[in-house]
């Protein structure tokens, strides 16, 4: 009994300071961003003796200084309106690989397998030319329109749906449902964790987009949060603003982590019932 | 025209009969054809936006370019220099350096991690994996920022907890040392990474059939040779996930460098400590603007993945497809 409690201490105890490697750079992160330049210098987290001389500076200059507003803004529909199309486009794709035998299906898997082994930044100076040929350099649209599908997303989907019980389709059919509504009102509602697993996976990898965003944008007015922000870090005046820098970073790294909040719960069980029988 | 006004009941019949038969047609064109309607996005996009530009990058590897107008022809030029390059050289050992280091270490731990969160003694198991999966939301720009922000001489966090034990470590320099650069990078790459493969290993050990425990025990297997027998086999198909698309990942290492070290001179680092393939590909497409001479280098990166990769998914043994 007292050997069980023990081994129950220690892992906690193990758990703990794991944990703490963990979280501790996002407190100082925070501690970091309420401190003045002196007090940055002189305490590692916060200035207990001097609790009164904590501000919000750091936050009031970096909107007075940078277009940081604009580039939020940016963010959240950029991320947003990519997130609604690829997880469109993807489950339609993943629907149509999980439940109908059509000629060319098997094909198509292996090019998509295929393509998952192409290193995206092979194509980086071809497309960089395409999109100068569509007119669409310093446009969303050249970020939005060639990732609007993503392979993994039509694996995930096609691997999540292949639990759609094929009689419910059928029963659909013969009620006189169209295939697409099947798509949208019989096999989505099935693989809702799915839905809510990969909204927060491609919200998350537009939101850190960095490489073609910053080759295809360049006016900063159009500047998205990792593009604005690494363009500070290579200012002179941000050489030592280390509480502007960090406000801008716990600033970005927030909404992301709401959404997550939002849809921990789907995201468990999506990757549970997809990815990892994969 | 005539009969239809003689027999407007027949004609009416008829009418509704084949406006039927012509419906029917399109509803089993629509059911016929939907499969294709829903993976043409894919089909589209493939083909202008990885396969043209697939072509189109060997054509341009070919010819030395000075922005998008002018280029001259030189045939294999390129691969030639480049094969003799002592930057791609120091670029490739680079990247297979980061790939090594952060694989090998990032997949035992996410392992190890999850199985201590697995073990029904846990307490607020939720919360600890809410812990431990924060960074991997930071995504690699970010989680840059911090690391720079962390390893600052003198000031940051981690040279000041590092001067409690000594204080010459308080004046260690991370970025400016060509060694201690590259620990930085896979620490940051690993504080990000190891999260988000527990959630995966996590998953999928709670899918290990719990009779097969049972009747290992019946079988008087002890706790090591279960984790041997049962456990690993059982979480294989995710180690192999995770193991692949972890090297795909870390060979286009290049965010990472690129912000850590954009204070500290050149985004290459220290003696090109953050020099990887794709950086070198940056560099010289967006910085020299050749863009020939980065297609080629895109080709290395291409060869090199597909080696690896098809290598890893033999080792594991696929063909697992459906």
């Amino acid at each position: 009994m007292i050997r069980r409690t023990m081994t129950g201490i220690v892992l906690h105890g193990i758990l703990l300071a794991l944990a703490g490697v963990s979280l501790i750079p996002f407190a100082w992160l925070v501690c970091a961003t309420c401190k003045g330049a002196d007090d940055f210098f002189s305490y590692t987290f916060l200035p207990w003796d001097h609790l009164d001389r904590l501000t919000l500076d750091n936050y009031r200059q970096l909107f007075a200084q940078e277009p940081f507003a604009v580039w939020m803004v940016n963010s959240i529909f950029l991320a947003s309106a990519y997130t609604a199309i690829v997880v469109t486009l993807s489950s339609l794709g993943g629907f149509a690989l999980a439940k109908y035998r059509f000629p060319g299906r098997k094909p198509l898997m292996l090019v998509m397998l295929a393509t998952m082994l192409v290193p995206s930044q092979v194509l980086l100076l071809p497309n960089y030319e395409l999109m100068y040929k569509f007119g669409w350099l310093d446009s969303y649209a050249a970020i939005l329109v060639p990732s609007a599908v993503s392979v993994f997303g039509m694996f995930l989907f096609r691997q999540a749906m292949l639990a759609v019980p094929d009689e419910l389709l059928q029963a659909g059919r013969i009620d006189g449902c169209s295939e697409m509504r099947l798509w949208w009102e019989v096999a989505l509602p099935v693989v809702r964790p799915m839905i809510g697993a990969y909204t927060l996976l491609s919200f998350m990898s537009a939101w850190n987009s960095f490489l073609w965003p910053q080759v295809i944008l360049q006016d900063p007015a159009k500047y998205t949060l990792p593009i604005g922000l690494a363009n500070m870090i290579g200012l002179p005046q941000y050489q030592s603003a280390y509480g502007i820098l960090m406000a801008g970073t716990l600033l970005s790294i927030l909404p992301v982590v709401l959404l997550f909040f939002v849809l921990q719960r789907d995201f468990v069980a999506g990757l549970a019932s997809g990815a990892v029988k994969g | 025209m005539k009969r239809a006004v003689q027999y407007p009941t027949a004609e009416a019949q008829i009418g509704t009969r084949a406006n039927k038969s012509a419906h029917a047609t399109l509803w089993s064109l629509q059911a016929r054809f939907a499969p294709y309607l829903f993976v043409a996005p894919f089909v589209i996009l493939f083909c202008v936006f990885m396969l043209y530009p697939l072509g189109r990058s060997i054509v341009m590897s070919l010819y030395r370019t000075y922005g998008p107008r002018t280029s001259q022809f030189i045939g294999l030029s390129h691969y030639r220099f480049f094969l003799t390059d002592f930057l791609l050289w120091i670029a490739v050992a680079n990247t297979i350096l980061y790939t090594l280091a952060i694989v090998s270490l990032q997949v035992p731990l996410s392992l190890g991690l999850a199985l201590l969160l697995n073990s029904p003694r846990v307490r607020l198991r939720n919360l600890f994996r809410f812990a431990f999966f924060a960074p991997y939301l930071v995504g690699n720009v970010f989680v840059a920022v911090i690391f720079m922000l962390l390893l600052a001489q003198r000031h940051g966090l981690i040279p000041r907890a590092m001067g409690l034990f000594n204080s010459d470590w308080l004046e260690t320099s991370w970025l400016g040392d060509p060694v201690n650069a590259r620990i930085a990078i896979i620490l940051a790459s690993l504080w990000l990474s190891v999260g988000w493969g527990m959630v995966f290993f996590l998953a999928a050990l709670q899918g290990v059939d719990r009779e097969l425990y049972e009747a290992a025990e019946v079988d008087g297997a002890g706790r090591w040779s279960r984790f041997w027998h049962v456990t690993l086999p059982g979480i294989k198909p995710v180690t192999t996930f995770l193991v692949v698309t972890g090297t795909i990942g870390a060979f286009q290492l290049f965010e990472l460098p690129y912000i850590l070290f954009m204070q500290h001179g050149s985004a290459a680092g220290p003696r090109w400590a953050g020099l990887t393939i794709v950086m070198y590909l940056y560099q010289q497409g967006f910085d020299a603007g050749d863009l020939g001479a980065a297609c080629a280098l895109g080709w290395f990166l291409v060869i090199m993945i597909l080696a690896v990769a098809l290598a890893q998914i033999r080792l594991f043994g696929a063909g697992r497809e459906e």
